[in-house]
């Protein structure tokens, strides 16, 4: 019977760790937090090359992670990139109009994500806005080819 | 000349159609076995039966499962940072690490050790209650052995298993954090954040998690029913043993290529 008893709580301890380690997997390694996910609003802007920018990448202020990129698709009004971007609903109306938003890449070969930074005009962003000032992405055969051709006419 | 040509090819095309029955008829044996066994009310009895099972299959598998994650993961940092170190990539070693023990190598490798640790075990385990004319003497006195032998090792599989590879996942990252910041100087910061980042919990932990539950199910069956349906010799308990560890081995590597196609293919 003692030993029954040791083999039941060896069990219980076998499945406890596995629950313990899915926590471990889900907070640690997935980076999920136990908060209620904040609130959101939206704001949309248009680029004329998103580059390598995929959905759920982080939008940062001053290097603050302040939202992510919902969606992302093409504008066939004008033939240019429309992106959807949540951002914590602290900065709703706190954005000027004037905003600008550029793509940047982190490190040389890193991930692409979205820089905001403020302008000074008096209107703010609501939810749902266009921001109109737009910076994109840096692609690098691009850059390579105005090299060469500013060397071609040197 | 002519008509013993003819019977001896119709001979062979009658072997081919015998051998093809039988693998039809073996595969529904195995599917009403699953069936008949697994489902059904669990008892107070069953429950214990399955608590003893869980000891034999899960708790004594823990280690030769924990320490090959540990090594696994010490030895995907090491490999991955000669390479990313190149690129000045060595901080998405973490990622590399954990996107690769979580959707492929943790369900895979744990399936398989737990297929030769386990599996052969259930097999050999069953075989010889067979042999020894032990599951007919049950149902004599009137025990189903489908429910009273069969149905709790299947049961601990199911359970087992997931656990298992949740604990190598973790073990690994564990090992690949070892090896990565604390030997090679990668720093810890960004070893945590670039993982964070770039691990979702419902496509990458859950779906790892969807695999394991079916290599657990695979792996599980197949070694019971070998045993339950060997011949009852000790040459048929060695052959259906060595059955299981091959047959379960290839259906997990077979399977998880296809559930990898249909999980993260569709990119």
């Amino acid at each position: 019977m003692k030993r029954s008893k040791t083999m039941e709580f060896g069990v219980g301890l076998f499945m406890l760790a596995g629950i313990v380690g899915l926590v471990f997997l889900g907070l640690r390694v997935s980076g999920l937090s136990l908060s209620t996910p904040t609130q959101t609003f939206q704001l949309e802007a248009n680029f004329a090359n998103i580059g390598g920018l995929k959905p759920r990448a982080r939008v940062t202020m001053a290097g603050v992670t302040v939202g992510r990129v919902e969606s992302i698709d093409l504008d066939t009004d004008w033939y240019d990139a429309r992106v959807v971007m949540s951002l914590d609903s602290g900065l709703e109306g706190e954005l000027s109009q004037d905003t600008t938003a550029a793509i940047l890449t982190a490190g040389l070969l890193g991930e692409q994500y979205i820089g905001l930074s403020v302008g000074g005009a008096p209107e703010m962003l609501a939810d749902g806005d266009t921001i109109r000032d737009t910076q994109s992405a840096l692609v690098l055969e691009e850059l390579i080819q105005q090299f060469v051709s500013s060397m071609a006419n040197n | 000349m002519m008509p013993s040509l003819l019977n001896k090819s119709t001979a062979q095309v009658t072997r081919l159609g015998r051998k093809g029955c039988d693998t039809v008829e073996s595969l529904g044996r195995a599917g009403a076995f699953l069936l008949q066994s697994s489902v059904g009310v669990p008892s107070r009895e069953g429950f214990s039966l399955w608590l003893r099972q869980m000891h034999f299959v899960g708790v004594l598998s823990l280690a030769i499962v924990l320490v090959s994650g540990l090594f696994i993961g010490m030895v995907l940092a090491l490999q991955g940072y000669t390479i990313l170190v190149d690129f000045g990539a060595e901080q998405a070693l973490g990622q590399m690490v954990a996107l690769s023990l979580l959707r492929e190598l943790a369900p895979v490798v744990a399936a398989l050790l737990f297929a030769g640790r386990a599996g052969s075990a259930l097999t050999a385990e069953i075989g010889l209650m067979k042999a020894t004319e032990q599951l007919t003497s049950m149902e004599m006195i009137g025990v189903d052995p489908l429910k009273r032998v069969v149905a709790p090792r299947l049961w601990a599989g199911f359970v087992a298993l997931p656990i298992l590879t949740v604990g190598f996942s973790v073990v690994g990252i564990w090992g690949g954090y070892l090896v990565g910041v604390e030997w090679l100087g990668v720093f810890e910061g960004s070893y945590w954040s670039n993982m964070q980042a770039s691990v979702a919990f419902a496509s990458d932990v859950g779906n790892g998690m969807i695999k394991s539950l079916v290599f657990a199910v695979v792996v599980t069956w197949i070694a019971v029913f070998q045993g339950y349906d060997l011949v009852p010799t000790s040459e048929g308990i060695s052959r259906a043993t060595t059955r299981t560890v091959v047959y379960s081995s290839l259906a997990v590597l077979g399977l998880d290529f296809v559930l990898t196609a249909v999980m993260f293919g569709g990119l």
